[in-house]
């Protein structure tokens, strides 16, 4: 990936559960890159229709140690220097599926008419540019943010930023980070 | 004759509604447009900014506009996927006439104009000039409200003009009138970030201003206590720090509760009651027996709850009460909206920082749109059509003697009452799909085919126009230049992007030439949109909603401009009422007396559930333009019956079993959604979709005896499980309103 862009390392992807409002504009504005084929990368699902109207957000977190890449039997999928970890790349996916069934996020989806796997690379060509990610930009409930530590600690002093997640005894760090009430460090995913 | 001339689905098959999609890899030249166009989202009364991309004089999508203060690129889905009228597949593209046994055929200008001309005079001169009617919408900027307006009274010489607002914010209009003697949100939404205490009353703001979500959140960082006051656990009251589940149809009573307990523990402003209001005695009588326990019994509201947020309203600092149409759609909507004031006055909390009061306006127009005279009461600026001297001054503006302006006419809702009684012949309607929009509806349909001839002009074929004898293709919000006014008062430029397509034109140009064709054209000479603009001004000054200041190149340059702005070097009121000189004639804020009263129809044996009905996310009104997305529609593809599941468990009624809900106007079938979010005495039922599976022709037709604005939250019905499951959502067809298809 070129490195002489405008990709702002400051910057940071948030998502805080409490305020998406179910609204599915994420998942209609992802889908208008050219890139994407009119399909979302990012998926809004209702907790438990039947008991409130809670609903969460399911997008790639950007794993430190990303297990999608590290399954991958072709070298499809990499992470930059910037930590985001890209969709695979069309030349070499096999589409094994292994990244699918490795992700402890279930991000990862394999679009079966191509033969490909896709998933969210934090809007490459915006965030180069020095632009918000489509689906933070238009996010009205702000659920989803984009922009600096600093920036959301100072905004929205009740909560903090996670990147630690276990799921189970693995330990899994990420790029993005959940807004979680203050106090909190990690996120356990039983 | 307005009959459907063949079946409507044959209608549909040709006119849609069809589902349009983006293609794959974006519209033709989506990642090359030739211009961004900075305007505003077409939908409600957020007025979002957005940017258009346009190539070869079509949409091929958008672009955020970051710099728009209001919303900083966001959007809601509506927003999002605005861009997909354009390109169309069921765009009208030419005019239509209905031809009996066949359907719509495309006719040219001169016949449409000619024939509607002809029928004009023929029902005029046989029933009087008043037996033509017009109905309008809130859509239309400034520019077509005002020239609508004018159009009906100076061309169409009737007094019968009345438009889709009454459907939505006009409790709220009379309310603020009796209060304030002006209508307007008091403050701009950048007050709302902090304010310590809001209340948010009917109003479903994460589905229908999902944009303003944002600053609750923004205020509830800042420190702020959020109330909420919905029958259900909409996605805003979901975290809400108290939800105040109210009965449908009981608000006045919360409120008036609200107020004794303000007074009876000093919560008050006693300076500002004493120096600054009128009528406080009259308003604390009216609610010295309304305690806790009966306010727990009338609203269904547990009385701790109740207790509490008149507390946390009583001691707030700074504070802000926002309403919308789930306390304004009743017969006592005016009511409910002054016992809201109350509270605000009570307290003192309005003209100063971080204190305000107003109505989330709906359509995307709502405000600047019942300002400036389509409404059968009111002349531009907001004047009064029966005060002699406001008929004056805009008489000497149109150049016309005072007595040829008519007087006040009939409201929305009894001009299609006078329709069915046949007192009104003929009727021209823009921008308003009533068959779809009002209540009991199937008595709608009965007036619309008593009608002798009605004209349409719309840009698709809505469920009310498949009863037009002639269909005049009009143009899209972003074929037009023009102004509108947001829910915050701030008035803004909707530039045109693209020309009509085809055949269809200006719905201004329309205007025009039907109004040289009825020998009034010497009163529509206008070029462009900006020479309607500054009439309109001129016309508004001096009149409560006054616009004279403001000017095209003041709005661009400053990103909007709020009214009143009186002169070109005043820069706009982003906060009223900092003077504490009100509009009333004594200059002083009204308090209102309001006893409690029922709604117009309660349950009983027979009908023993109550229904509320309202908006989802993903569709708009009564759906003309957001049942024509395909990704809209897609995210909830027909009305669903919201019920509690202990409600559900007492009928036998079970997860997406067909149930037949019918009340004293009607019946009709809804898949049943069992959920906790809602009132356990209560059902809930969207109402966007016409035809078979419209929520309105359960609604009832009663009206607010001020506002005029009928009660479509609240009405009696009964549950039938039908032992037979919903075919799966996916392959609903609800959004093409079938007149005879079930779920």
């Amino acid at each position: 990936m070129p490195s002489s862009t405008k990709y702002d390392q400051q910057m940071g992807f948030f998502i805080d559960m409490q305020r998406c409002i179910g609204c599915h504009a994420c998942e209609m504005a992802c889908a208008e890159c050219e890139t994407n084929g009119q399909e979302s990368m990012i998926h809004i699902h209702y907790v438990e229709r039947a008991v409130s109207t809670q609903t969460t957000v399911q997008v790639c977190m950007h794993c430190e140690d990303p297990a999608c890449a590290n399954v991958c039997p072709a070298d499809a999928i990499s992470k930059d220097e910037f930590g985001v970890v890209h969709t695979a790349e069309t030349s070499r996916c096999i589409g094994c599926s292994n990244c699918v069934l490795a992700c402890p996020f279930g991000v990862p989806q394999k679009q079966e008419k191509a033969e490909l796997m896709m998933k969210c690379n934090m809007c490459y060509d915006r965030t180069s540019a020095g632009k918000k990610p489509m689906c933070a930009t238009v996010c009205p409930s702000q659920a989803l943010f984009y922009g600096t530590r600093e920036e959301i600690e100072k905004k929205r002093p009740d909560s903090v930023p996670v990147d630690t997640f276990f799921f189970g005894e693995q330990e899994v760090k990420t790029k993005v980070k959940i807004m979680m009430p203050k106090g909190s460090n990690y996120l356990k995913v039983q | 004759m307005a009959k459907l001339p063949v079946s409507a689905e044959k209608i549909i098959k040709q006119y849609g509604p069809k589902k349009n999609y983006t293609p794959l890899g974006g519209f033709e030249g989506s990642n090359e447009p030739d211009r961004l166009v900075k305007t505003h989202c077409c939908f409600c009364g957020m007025q979002c900014g957005i940017q258009l991309k346009v190539k070869d004089n079509q949409i091929a999508g958008f672009e955020p506009w970051m710099e728009f203060p209001f919303n900083e690129g966001r959007l809601c889905p509506k927003g999002v996927q605005r861009y997909l009228q354009n390109n169309h597949p069921d765009r009208i593209l030419s005019p239509l006439q209905r031809v009996e046994g066949k359907g719509f055929e495309p006719i040219d200008w001169e016949s449409a104009m000619g024939r509607t001309v002809n029928e004009i005079k023929r029902i005029q001169s046989t029933y009087g000039n008043d037996a033509f009617a017009m109905l309008s919408g809130v859509s239309l900027t400034n520019e077509k409200s005002y020239m609508v307006g004018k159009f009906a009274r100076l061309a169409l010489k009737t007094k019968n003009l009345d438009y889709n607002g009454r459907l939505c914010m006009v409790s709220a209009g009379a309310g603020n009138k009796k209060a304030f003697g002006l209508d307007r949100i008091s403050n701009s939404w950048a007050d709302l970030k902090h304010a310590k205490v809001i209340i948010i009353a009917g109003t479903n703001i994460s589905e229908c201003f999902p944009t303003l979500t944002h600053y609750i959140w923004e205020a509830r960082d800042n420190g702020a206590k959020l109330i909420v006051v919905d029958p259900r656990v909409t996605p805003i009251a979901r975290t809400a720090d108290l939800h105040l589940p109210v009965k449908p149809g009981r608000d006045s009573a919360l409120f008036g509760a609200i107020l004794k307990q303000l007074v009876d523990n000093d919560w008050l402003d006693h300076d500002f009651i004493d120096y600054h209001t009128s009528g406080f005695e009259e308003a604390i009588d009216a609610v010295k027996e309304y305690d806790l326990d009966w306010a727990e019994a009338t609203t269904g509201i547990d009385k701790e709850k109740i207790r509490l947020a008149a507390e946390w309203w009583g001691k707030a600092d700074t504070s802000f009460l926002l309403h919308a149409r789930g306390i304004e759609h009743h017969t006592k909507g005016v009511d409910n909206v002054v016992s809201c004031i109350n509270i605000v006055l009570a307290t003192g909390r309005i003209g100063k920082p971080y204190c305000g009061y107003g109505t989330i306006t709906g359509q995307g127009n709502g405000q600047g749109g019942r300002e400036h005279g389509h409404k059968c009461d009111q002349l531009p600026g907001n004047r009064d059509i029966t005060n002699p001297e406001h008929r004056k001054y805009i008489a000497e503006v149109w150049g016309v003697e005072e007595k040829e302006i008519p007087g006040k006419g009939l409201s929305a809702y009894e001009i299609i009452e006078a329709i069915h009684r046949g007192e009104i012949k003929g009727l021209i309607s823009i921008c308003f799909n009533p068959l779809v929009s009002l209540p009991n509806n199937n008595f709608v349909r009965e007036a619309l085919e008593k009608l002798e001839y009605y004209m349409c002009i719309d840009f698709f074929l809505n469920e009310t126009a498949r009863h037009a004898d002639v269909i005049m293709a009009g143009s899209l919000h972003e074929e037009e230049d023009g102004t509108v006014t947001t829910a915050e008062g701030r008035v803004v430029k909707i530039n045109q992007a693209i020309t009509p397509p085809g055949q269809a034109r200006k719905d201004s140009d329309i205007l025009i030439e039907l109004a040289q064709r009825l020998g009034a054209g010497d009163k529509f000479n206008y070029s462009k949109a900006e020479d309607i603009f500054n009439e309109l001004r001129v016309a508004s000054k001096g009149g409560t909603a006054d616009y004279y200041g403001i000017t095209y190149k003041k709005i661009e340059e400053n990103m909007g401009i709020f009214w009143p702005c009186p002169s070109e070097d005043h820069p706009g009121t982003p906060r009223l009422w900092e003077d504490k000189k009100f509009k009333t004639p004594d200059g002083k804020a009204h308090f209102n007396a309001v006893p409690y009263r029922e709604p117009s129809e309660v349950t009983d044996k027979e009908f023993p559930v109550t229904l509320t009905t309202g908006r989802v996310v993903s569709q708009y009104l009564s759906g003309t333009q957001t049942r024509r997305i395909g990704k809209l529609v897609d995210q909830y593809p027909e009305p669903l019956l919201e019920i509690h599941p202990s409600l559900a468990q007492q009928f036998g009624i079970k997860e997406r079993e067909l149930v037949r809900v019918s009340t004293r106007r009607g019946e009709a079938v809804f898949p049943a959604q069992i959920v906790e979010t809602i009132r356990p005495d209560t059902v809930f039922i969207p109402y966007h979709w016409g035809g078979s599976q419209s929520a309105n022709q359960l609604t009832i037709g009663t009206l607010d005896p001020v506002s005029k604005i009928p009660e479509f939250k609240v009405c009696a019905c009964k549950l039938e499980p039908l032992k037979k499951w919903a075919a799966p959502s996916t392959d609903s067809l609800a959004f093409q309103s079938h007149e005879t298809l079930k779920p």
